[in-house]
């Protein structure tokens, strides 16, 4: 039986991992190299860097991390942020990469998924959303790390994007994003009974039981945290044991 | 002269992720899609990420069909890994229907199911005969999918190990003579799952 996935992730700006709350007030969290190592250790399925730098200059810095990690890390590497061409894309995956997140690149310019798609395979393609809720059972994607409101709805945007050719959704809920209140429940559920596609679940953890609860009611197939790993709170191996013993398939 | 392993470089996915495992093990490999390196090499890793339509024209364009025909024929082993192993098989329904290398007589096809396609992440491993290939891992293991499509071969018995999604149990690996495939990626299944390149590397020195 398939497992749900426990992902931390990794924002890099400039070569350092950093943590913020609602996108804001970076602290230092380490070496991503180091960090990504050390998760690999112990046990976690996947590790996401996302890029925060986003400048053009510093862009080798995330390739000279996704590169050494790539070298002795041996779980699937998701790299994000900054990328906006298929050349882009390219570059990560030829230096260690196995899948390309998008987000803002892929609102201005939709065939950006469907190139990527063709080129590499749709298991390469993440869509990242920021989404935003309006109301109830109703999410605006956000763009530019959270910055610039797009008008969208989510749910249109994810079924188009799995329809070019996205092959995972990295879903962060805006709202509770850095809160550690939990993830969003309702959106995770609403898009992931959308679409055909995993959905990985971001925004919101502050326990074991946070994930528990957007595995089972939020129909998601993985979770994304941050913080919660980055500064000990819990382990990855506490979260898995706690899941287990919920019912929850994980990798032990 | 030195032992080394050819990794078909046929534009084609995980090429990257395949060689940085075999250096991390040091076992001598060569990225190469010229017939000269790959006829020297004691054994072949065909890698593949994408499309079967693409990756067999891909195989075409640079004349590596029949020259990989020739060197399996003789008994030298080949491992493929994920789209790798699908193109071992007579043939594929992706986008359509189209002829694999027919090393195994079966074919591959798309998963039927209420569940979510691609099938990505950790699944269990469950053998189905003993194998050189899988010394030192233990039965039912985790390993990373990443898949659409899966063979489904016409004899039973090349069926190495099993793998369940939803309500269809799946080949995840074949072992028939010197030919061997895994639909997982054992260059992503953490560092136990290496040891299956250790043991390829094995089998060809033999």
């Amino acid at each position: 039986m398939l497992c749900k996935r426990i992902i931390p992730c990794l924002d890099v700006n400039k070569g350092r991992v950093v943590k913020g709350v609602k996108f804001l007030n970076l602290k230092d969290a380490g070496d991503p190299v180091e960090a990504a190592y050390r998760y690999n250790r112990s046990g976690a399925d996947e590790i996401v860097f996302l890029d925060i730098t986003a400048s053009f200059e510093k862009r080798k810095t995330i390739v000279d991390v996704v590169k050494k990690t790539a070298a002795k890390v041996f779980i699937p590497l998701t790299v994000g942020g900054g990328i906006r061409t298929v050349n882009d894309m390219a570059e990560l995956l030829f230096n260690g990469a196995d899948k390309v997140s998008i987000n803002t690149a892929a609102v201005n310019n939709p065939q950006l998924i469907k190139q990527g798609a063709k080129k590499f395979g749709s298991q390469c393609i993440v869509l990242a959303v920021d989404a935003k809720r309006k109301c109830k059972n109703k999410w605006e994607v956000y763009t530019h790390g959270g910055r610039t409101p797009t008008g969208i709805d989510v749910i249109y945007w994810v079924k188009k994007a799995v329809k070019l050719g996205a092959g995972e959704i990295l879903l962060t809920s805006m709202d509770a994003d850095g809160t550690k209140q939990g993830y969003d429940i309702e959106l995770n559920k609403a898009v992931s009974d959308a679409i055909p596609v995993p959905v990985i679940a971001s925004g919101g953890a502050g326990s074991p039981e946070h994930m528990l609860r957007v595995l089972k009611y939020g129909k998601a197939d993985a979770v994304l945290a941050a913080s919660i790993f980055h500064y000990k709170e819990y382990t990855i191996k506490t979260v898995k044991k706690y899941l287990a013993s919920h019912g929850i398939k994980v990798r032990m | 002269m030195k032992k080394y392993l050819s990794v078909i470089n046929y534009g084609m996915g995980n090429l990257h992720s395949v060689i940085k495992s075999l250096q991390y093990l040091n076992i001598p490999a060569k990225i190469t899609d010229k017939n000269k390196e790959i006829k020297n090499s004691i054994g072949i890793i065909l890698p593949g990420v994408g499309a079967f339509k693409d990756a067999m024209k891909e195989l075409r364009i640079r004349k590596l069909i029949n020259l990989i025909k020739e060197e399996v024929i003789v008994g030298k082993p080949i491992l493929g890994i994920c789209l790798g192993m699908q193109l071992l098989f007579t043939e594929s329904y992706e986008f359509g229907r189209f002829q694999g290398l027919n090393f195994i007589k079966g074919k591959v096809i798309k998963f039927k199911t209420d569940l979510k396609v691609p099938h990505i992440g950790w699944n269990s491993v469950t053998f189905n005969k003993k194998s050189l290939l899988l010394k030192g891992i233990k039965n039912n293991s985790y390993f990373y999918f990443v898949h659409s499509y899966y063979c489904v071969p016409e004899d039973k018995k090349v069926i190495l190990t099993k793998t369940k999604y939803g309500n269809i149990i799946f080949a995840s690996g074949v072992e028939y003579k010197n030919i061997y495939g895994f639909q997982f990626h054992p260059e992503k299944s953490s560092e136990n799952a290496l040891k299956i390149y250790k043991n390829f590397f094995e089998i060809c020195k033999k």
